[in-house]
C-alpha cells in the first residue's frame, strides 16, 4: 500500500513540476534513474551472468585440465604452452581459418558492392534482380552447405558435369585437401547477396550534386568512383569488412556439416571454431578449448583494433548529425 | 553549354552505375552479367526444389539431370515417416517465437532507458553494450555450458531462448537509434497525464516504432531458426532437435539419399523465403547487413 502511495505521491509532485515548467524534481528523477535501472536490468543480469561472468570463467578454465567430469585440476600455463608449441593442429586450424576469413571476407565485400553499383539506379528490373540476388542470403546456412554439397558432388554433381563438359580433368572437390576450402568460400559468397541492401542504402546516400560538380569537370568514371563514390560508401565498406572478418575468423557451420565435425580432408577444413568445439566438446577437454576461445577472441580483437587504426585514416566520416 | 551538361550528366550516371550507357556494347556486355549472375544465384535453389521431387536414386544419375523424369512428391511423405520431421519443425517454431517475443520486449525496453531515461552511468553502459556486439561468440560459449549443465537445462529449449529474454545488444542498439526519433512532446504529454515510463514504452514508443519492431522480429524470427552452433551443443534427444539440427543428421542417416535430403533442406529454406517476400521492405531497409545473418 506504501508503494502505492508513493507512486501517487511522486505522480503528483511530477504534475506539479511539469505544470509549474519547472526543472524536474529530484524525486522525479530519482523515480526515472530507478526505471532506467530496472528496464536495463535484462540486458544487465545477460551482460553479468552470459559474458562477463563467463569470459572471466573462462580465463580461469583456460589454467587448468578439466574434463567436466572430475574436479578441474590448477595447471598454470600449460594449456597455452601446448598450444602454442606443441599442438600441431592449433597451427593449421588457424592457416584454415585465415585463409578462410582472408579471401572470402573481401570478395563478399567486393561482390556486394559491385552488385549494387551495377543494380544501383536501374529502374527497370531493380527489384527482381534485388530479389534473386537476395534469395540466397536468406537460405539457411546447414540447407545451403547441403545443397552445394551435391553441387559438388564428385561422381554424380553439377560441378563435375561441367568439368567434364569443358574436357576439364575432374575433381574431388570437397574430398581434395586443396579444394575443400575454396568450394566452402564459394558456397559463401553465394550469399554475397545479402550485403546488397546495406551497400544501396549507402550508395544512394551520395549527394547527386557530387557527381554533377565532377561531371562539369569531366572527370572519368574510373576518377569518379576513386574520388567521389569510394570515399563515401567507404563506412559502409568498413563496417561489412570489420564484421565479415569477425564472423570469418569464427567459421563453423559450414565445415561441420560439409565433413560431419572432422575437419578433413587432412584437416584442411578443421578451422579454428571447429577445432575449438570438438576439444570442449568431443574430447572434452574444457580448459584446453577454453585457452584455444582466449588465443580466438585476442586475435579478432586485436586484428579489429587494427582495422580501426588503418580506418581512421582510409575511411571517409562526413561530419555527423547526431545530436 | 547545354551540350556539355547532358554529355556531363551521361557520365556522371554511367560512373554512378558502373558505366551504364555509355555504350551498347557495354551495357549488353553488363546486362548478360546480371543475368548470368541471377541464373547462378536461383539455379541451387531451383535445383534442390527439383531434386526433392525425383524418384529414389533419380540424383545419381550421370549425368545429371535437372528436372525429374517422374514428378514424385513421396520424399515429402517419407521424410515426415522415417524421422520426426514435424517435431523438428516444432521445435524450431517454437524456439524462435519465444525467442523473438523476448527479443522485442527486452531489447525494446533497454533501448527505451539508453535512449529517453536519464541515470548515472547511461552512457558507459550503452558503450559496453555496443562493444559485446564485436564479441566473438566462441569465449562465452564453454562457461554458459558449464552453467547451463550445472543447472540441469542440457537437452532443455531454455539456453537456447533465455539469451534473448536478456536483451540482444543489436536490437538494444537498433531501437535506442529508433526511439530517438520519436518527438518528445508525447512523452511529456504522457507525463503531464500521469503516465510512468513504462506505459510510455508500452503505449507510446512501441505503437510509434512499429517498423522496427517489425525488423527485430523478422531478424530475431531468421537468427534462431538459422542457428546451428547453440542446438548442437545444447540438444541431444533426437525428439527436441531443431530444423537446422535435424537437417544435418539427415546426412548420416539418409547417405546417399539426396532426394529426401533435398526435401528437408526445401522444407527447411521455404518459411524464410516466405518470410523474405511478405516483409520485403524491412529486408531492403540494410539492417540485415548489420545482423550479422551473414551466412557463417
Amino acid at each position: 500500500m506504501s508503494g502505492q502511495k508513493r507512486a501517487t505521491l511522486s505522480r503528483g509532485v511530477r504534475l506539479g513540476a511539469e505544470a509549474l515548467g519547472r526543472p524536474r524534481s529530484s524525486a522525479m528523477r530519482r523515480q526515472e534513474a530507478r526505471d532506467g535501472y530496472l528496464m536495463i536490468l535484462p540486458w544487465l543480469v545477460g551482460f553479468l551472468g552470459l559474458v562477463l561472468g563467463p569470459m572471466i570463467a573462462s580465463f580461469l578454465i583456460s589454467f587448468t585440465n578439466w574434463q567436466l567430469v572430475v574436479a578441474p585440476q590448477w595447471i598454470g600455463l600449460e594449456n597455452y604452452v601446448t598450444m602454442l608449441s606443441k599442438d600441431s593442429l592449433i597451427r593449421a586450424s588457424l592457416a584454415d581459418t585465415a585463409f578462410y576469413a582472408f579471401i572470402s571476407t573481401p570478395l563478399y565485400a567486393c561482390i556486394g558492392l559491385g552488385l549494387a553499383l551495377a543494380l544501383q539506379r536501374r529502374r527497370r528490373g531493380l527489384y527482381f534482380y534485388r530479389t534473386i540476388y537476395f534469395l540466397p542470403s536468406i537460405t539457411p546456412v546447414v540447407a545451403s552447405t547441403l545443397l552445394w554439397m551435391l553441387i559438388f558432388e564428385p561422381s554424380f554433381g553439377w560441378a563435375s558435369y561441367v568439368l567434364q563438359f569443358l574436357h576439364l580433368p575432374q575433381q574431388l572437390w570437397l574430398s581434395d585437401p586443396h579444394e575443400a576450402k575454396p568450394v566452402l568460400i564459394v558456397m559463401y559468397l553465394w550469399g554475397a547477396g545479402g550485403s546488397l541492401p546495406i551497400f544501396l542504402a549507402g550508395l544512394n546516400a551520395i549527394p547527386a550534386e557530387l557527381y554533377e560538380a565532377a561531371a562539369v569537370d569531366g572527370a572519368s568514371g574510373w576518377r569518379i568512383f576513386r574520388g567521389i563514390t569510394l570515399p563515401l560508401v567507404s563506412p559502409v565498406l568498413f563496417f561489412i569488412l570489420v564484421t565479415g572478418f569477425i564472423a570469418g575468423f569464427q567459421v563453423f557451420t559450414p565445415a561441420y556439416v560439409a565433413t560431419g565435425g572432422t575437419g578433413n580432408p587432412e584437416h584442411s577444413t578443421l578451422f579454428f571454431a571447429l577445432y575449438l568445439y570438438n576439444n570442449a566438446f568431443r574430447y572434452l577437454n574444457m580448459g584446453y578449448a577454453s585457452a584455444m576461445a582466449w588465443l580466438l577472441f585476442v586475435i579478432v580483437l586485436g586484428f579489429t583494433i587494427v582495422q580501426f587504426g588503418v580506418a581512421r585514416r582510409l575511411v571517409y566520416y562526413e561530419s555527423s548529425p547526431d545530436a | 553549354m547545354e551540350s556539355v551538361s547532358t554529355r556531363g550528366g551521361d557520365v556522371a550516371r554511367s560512373a554512378s552505375s558502373g558505366g551504364r550507357g555509355r555504350s551498347a556494347p557495354v551495357a549488353l556486355l553488363k546486362h548478360l552479367l546480371l543475368i548470368l549472375g541471377g541464373v547462378i544465384m536461383v539455379l541451387p535453389l531451383a535445383m534442390s526444389i527439383f531434386d526433392s521431387l525425383k524418384q529414389p536414386g533419380a540424383v545419381l544419375s550421370v549425368p545429371p539431370t535437372l528436372l525429374p523424369s517422374h514428378w514424385e512428391f513421396g520424399n515429402y511423405i517419407q521424410l515426415f515417416r522415417t524421422v520426426p520431421f514435424f517435431q523438428w519443425f516444432l521445435n524450431s517454431t517454437i524456439i524462435a517465437v519465444l525467442g523473438t517475443g523476448g527479443a522485442i520486449l527486452s531489447s525494446t525496453l533497454c533501448g527505451y532507458a539508453f535512449a529517453r531515461l536519464r541515470f548515472p552511468g547511461r552512457d558507459a553502459l550503452f558503450l559496453i553494450c555496443i562493444a559485446t556486439m564485436m564479441l566473438p561468440g566462441v569465449v562465452t560459449l564453454i562457461p554458459q555450458f558449464i552453467v547451463y549443465r550445472h543447472l540441469g537445462l542440457i537437452d532443455t529449449f531454455v539456453p537456447l531462448i533465455l539469451p534473448s529474454w536478456l536483451g540482444i545488444p543489436f536490437y538494444i542498439f537498433l531501437s535506442r537509434q529508433t526511439f530517438r526519433t520519436v518527438p518528445k512532446d508525447y512523452e511529456d504529454a504522457a507525463h503531464v497525464d500521469g503516465a510512468s515510463n513504462w506505459y510510455i514504452w508500452w503505449r507510446i514508443m512501441l505503437p510509434m516504432s512499429k517498423s522496427m519492431v517489425a525488423t527485430i522480429a523478422i531478424f530475431s524470427v531468421i537468427a534462431n531458426w538459422n542457428d546451428f552452433l547453440n542446438p548442437l551443443i545444447y540438444l541431444n534427444s533426437a525428439s527436441k532437435m531443431t530444423l537446422a539440427l535435424g537437417l544435418q543428421t539427415l546426412d548420416s542417416f539418409y547417405g546417399t539419399q539426396w532426394d529426401l535430403i533435398m526435401a528437408g533442406a526445401v522444407l527447411m529454406t521455404l518459411p524464410m523465403i516466405v518470410i523474405f517476400f511478405v516483409a520485403q521492405r524491412y529486408f531492403m531497409s540494410g539492417g540485415i547487413s548489420f545482423s550479422g545473418l551473414g551466412g557463417r
